[in-house]
């Protein structure tokens, strides 16, 4: 075995938690990890939010964000142990070395300063190149990118340039100053999925060009799985599996890893069409006030009673401008609403009070979704008491029956949402709109903002209220694994129209227009060389580019 | 909650307490009549006259007492008026938008453009100076800064989802700015709340020094420095007891005001 590059010994990690009504005190949140990294390969580090994927990444490079701090082990790079090494050293390590490209590139580069500036001064500042070597470089980097104008794009700023763009700009960065190692954590989560395969392809390319070894840190173990050599699975901390990918994917040894691998399986048979649909969107056209240009263009769709209809498409498609549009919110410039038999007034003030309650809807950030001065108890009685005029010990039973549904207990009545995890806000905002008694849910992107397992088990909810409620969803989301989960029928919609639009099946069954097959083509898939395959089969670019 | 008090927030609550405990049982405490002369000129501190006497022969700490208590209570009431006026017209601007916010904000622009004791001093000139009067006055003048916080805080706060949850649960406005936007709000508007009562301290002081303010024989403490503030010539610091008093209460009401701005954002469910 060759000398590793990076070794991780029986690393641990604490951090000061300051919980609500109590003392500061602090806590292990990475309990003794050990890895190894050899010179050119990749280590995928995932698990889902809280497992210490970022906090080990950021370890490698001798750093804990405020609050954090490295309380033991040994973390070796390059035959030395960083962790020990005075903070004087540590600096000529850092964004020299070792380099580290962060998940949001919009917020990490700085806007009034160009991005080529910015690309090689980590180089400059750590005496590897001069300026104009460091230049050269970063024009060759950006075309092995497959950054467009690999000659000019560095005299752009960073809002000049798409996500996706800016993403791979950042890649650069990292890649300039010839490292030895280079950390990304999550790098693609925040782009659309057919820009995602470009970036991940991109960032593949020239991990594999450069040899560099790189840590790779997401939550989806279908797009570490492309890149990857060995894929350690973390859980709160802990280690749950450390092995080749291959070994991971195909014959996943624990538990954990095996449901990580098997997530999104939800079985779930489209439903027939009935006669009369709750919702019927015809020939809307919207555009927002004081622009020129329509959002949304002639879009035309039907939800069935106790049916899901999926909205899927990229960011700036307009699925949640429809949204806004049915909900009242953006009166359209073209076009009529018939909801539950009757014509539903455009404007939010002109619906009556059973107009809102059988129209409810359940957003993706459920933190923000929620006062956060109100408790659970109130949050989900409110709609109760405002459309029954439930009260007292009527309305606290009723509360206690949601809750129940959402499977969650009594005891979290008294709670505030600060005290609730991820998952069990985003089911107490549904037990709110559930509370209304209402024909139809909007949910958008619902899910995207959750752990995979955790969406997992909100969909499984969803699905199951579905039949027991007979309540009729429109799922906007962006995630087509989503979408084949639990969608009856599916409409695509691309710049503001619907493209395609129909029963699941027959919109996921060939012949396909060229924005469908991009889109479904773009989901990663738990399989090795998938990425190649796709990239060798795409007929169109995403539209981020 | 007292256990983990800063050692700051002690130091002010215990004066804060001091002043409107004095304030509130004033009648009780005062060893004389609040405008009887009951000794020589600028007396010097003694048995009888604790702090001695004022510039025609009235008792200093009865003096004192009674102006903390004019002074106190008309800030306080001032304050009040400004905080309920101020942020239910923000709440209200930002809610609403459109042609109301404009109306109110530009409205509010052209209060502040004028400086506010010069305003001040111009309406008190022609109108009657009693106390009801000063406390309009001051309230409605200081309503404009608290109607600004108010209005920028409750803007971010409509924005948010779950006010968006409200209007389309058909909520009325009424609910919208008492139930969701209000309890989120509070935080920095009771900080600023501790600020606006010492500004309301130094602006009735300033009046009654200007002689606009509280009419003798009434006391305040503005006023007792306006009397007493020749002798400073002959040495003697009747003037400094009421300047100390107001900077005492300036400085403890703001170490409070701290401690609880501090602590309402560490709330459950409080917002960062």
């Amino acid at each position: 075995m060759s000398e590793s590059l990076l070794k991780v010994r029986d690393l641990k990690i604490g951090a000061t938690v300051y919980p609500p009504g109590e003392k500061p005190h602090d806590i292990e949140i990475v309990h003794g990890v050990s890895f190894d990294l050899e010179k050119g390969k990749v280590l995928g580090l995932i698990g889902e939010s809280g497992a210490g994927k970022s906090t080990i990444g950021l370890a490698s490079m001798a750093y804990g964000r405020g609050g954090v701090e490295i309380t033991g082990g040994e973390v070796w790079v390059n035959g030395r142990d960083i962790l020990k090494t005075p903070l004087q050293d540590v600096r000529s390590l850092r964004g020299g070395e070792v380099t580290y490209v962060s998940q949001s590139a919009a917020a990490s580069f700085n806007p009034a300063k160009k991005i080529m500036d910015q690309v090689i001064e980590a180089s400059v500042r750590h005496g590897k190149f001069s300026r104009k070597d460091a230049e050269a470089r970063a024009i060759e980097l950006f075309a092995r990118l497959g950054l467009p104008d690999p000659e000019t794009i560095g005299n752009r700023y960073p809002h000049q340039v798409s996500g996706g763009q800016l993403q791979r700009c950042m890649t650069a960065l990292a890649l300039c100053p010839e490292p030895d190692l280079v950390v990304f954590d999550e790098p693609t989560t925040a782009l659309d999925v057919t820009t995602q395969i470009e970036v991940l392809m991109a960032i593949k390319e020239a991990i594999r060009d450069t040899g560099v070894a790189a840590l790779y840190i997401t939550h989806d173990l279908a797009v570490v799985a492309q890149v990857s050599d060995d894929i350690l699975v973390l859980k709160m901390g802990d280690m749950v599996e450390y092995g080749s990918v291959d070994q991971i994917i195909n014959a996943p040894r624990e538990e954990y890893t095996r449901a990580l691998v098997s997530v999104r399986s939800i079985d779930h048979k489209e439903k027939e069409p009935t006669s009369e649909p709750v919702l019927k969107v015809e020939n809307i056209t919207a555009r927002y006030r004081g622009t020129n240009f329509d959002v949304l263009h002639d879009v035309n769709v039907e939800l069935h009673p106790g049916q899901t209809l999926a909205v899927v498409g990229e960011s700036g498609s307009g699925k949640s401008t429809l949204a806004r549009v049915i909900t009242g919110l953006l009166p359209p410039k073209e076009g009529s609403i018939h909801f539950a038999g009757r014509d539903l007034s455009a404007a939010l003030g002109g619906r009556s009070r059973e107009d809102l309650r059988e129209l409810q809807m359940i957003y993706q950030m459920a933190d923000v979704a929620m006062n956060p001065r109100q408790t659970v108890g109130t949050i989900i009685g409110r709609p109760l008491e405002f459309y029954f005029g439930l009260r007292g010990a009527q309305k606290r039973k009723r509360i206690v029956e949601l809750l129940d549904e959402i499977e969650m207990g009594i005891e979290f009545i008294d709670r505030y949402p600060a005290e609730l995890s991820g998952g069990q806000k985003q089911r107490v905002c549904i037990a709110r709109a559930l509370a209304a008694k209402p024909k139809m849910i909007i949910c958008d992107e619902v899910t995207s903002a959750l752990d995979p397992l955790v969406a997992d088990g909100i969909l499984k909810l969803l699905l199951n209220l579905q039949k027991i409620e007979d309540v009729a969803y429109l799922f906007i989301t962006h995630d087509l694994a989503t979408v084949k989960a639990i969608a009856d029928s599916i409409a695509v919609m691309y710049q503001g129209e619907v493209v395609r639009y129909g029963g699941k099946t027959e919109v996921l069954s060939p012949p396909f227009d060229d924005y469908t097959d991009l889109l479904l083509s773009s989901v990663p898939e738990m399989k090795l060389g998938w990425l190649e395959e796709v990239i060798a089969n795409r007929k169109m670019e995403s539209a981020g580019n | 909650m007292i256990k983990n008090m800063p050692v700051s927030a002690m130091v002010g609550l215990f004066f804060m307490a001091l002043y409107f405990l004095m304030a509130i049982f004033a009648p009780l405490l005062a060893p004389y009549g609040m405008a009887e002369s009951v000794g020589d000129v600028w007396e010097p501190a003694s048995a009888e006259h604790w702090l001695g006497t004022d510039n025609i022969g009235r008792d200093l700490l009865t003096r004192m007492i009674y102006g903390g208590r004019t002074t106190i209570f008309i800030a306080t009431v001032a304050t009040i008026l400004s905080f309920v006026t101020g942020s239910v017209l923000g709440f209200l601007a930002a809610v609403v938008g459109g042609w109301v916010d404009q109306a109110l904000s530009r409205f509010v622009d052209l209060l502040m453009s004028i400086p506010s004791l010069i305003f001040a001093l111009v309406i008190l000139s022609v109108m009657p100076v009693t106390v009801p009067v000063l406390i309009v006055v001051m309230g409605l003048l200081d309503s404009t800064r608290v109607y600004r916080l108010a209005r920028a805080v409750a803007v971010d706060i409509n924005v948010m989802d779950y006010v968006e949850a409200a209007k389309l649960r058909g909520e009325g406005r009424r609910w919208i700015i008492f139930r969701e936007i209000l309890p989120n709000a509070l935080s920095p508007l009771v900080a600023e709340m501790g600020l606006r009562f010492i500004f309301m301290v130094l602006f009735v002081s300033t009046l009654s020094f200007l002689g606009l303010g509280v009419q003798p024989p009434q006391a305040d403490w503005g006023g007792i420095v306006k009397e007493n503030k020749d002798g400073i010539v002959y040495g003697i610091g009747a003037a400094l007891y009421p300047a100390v008093a107001i900077a005492t209460l300036a400085i403890s009401v703001n170490l409070v005001a701290d401690w609880v701005l501090n602590r309402t954002t560490s709330l459950k469910g409080g917002r960062g």
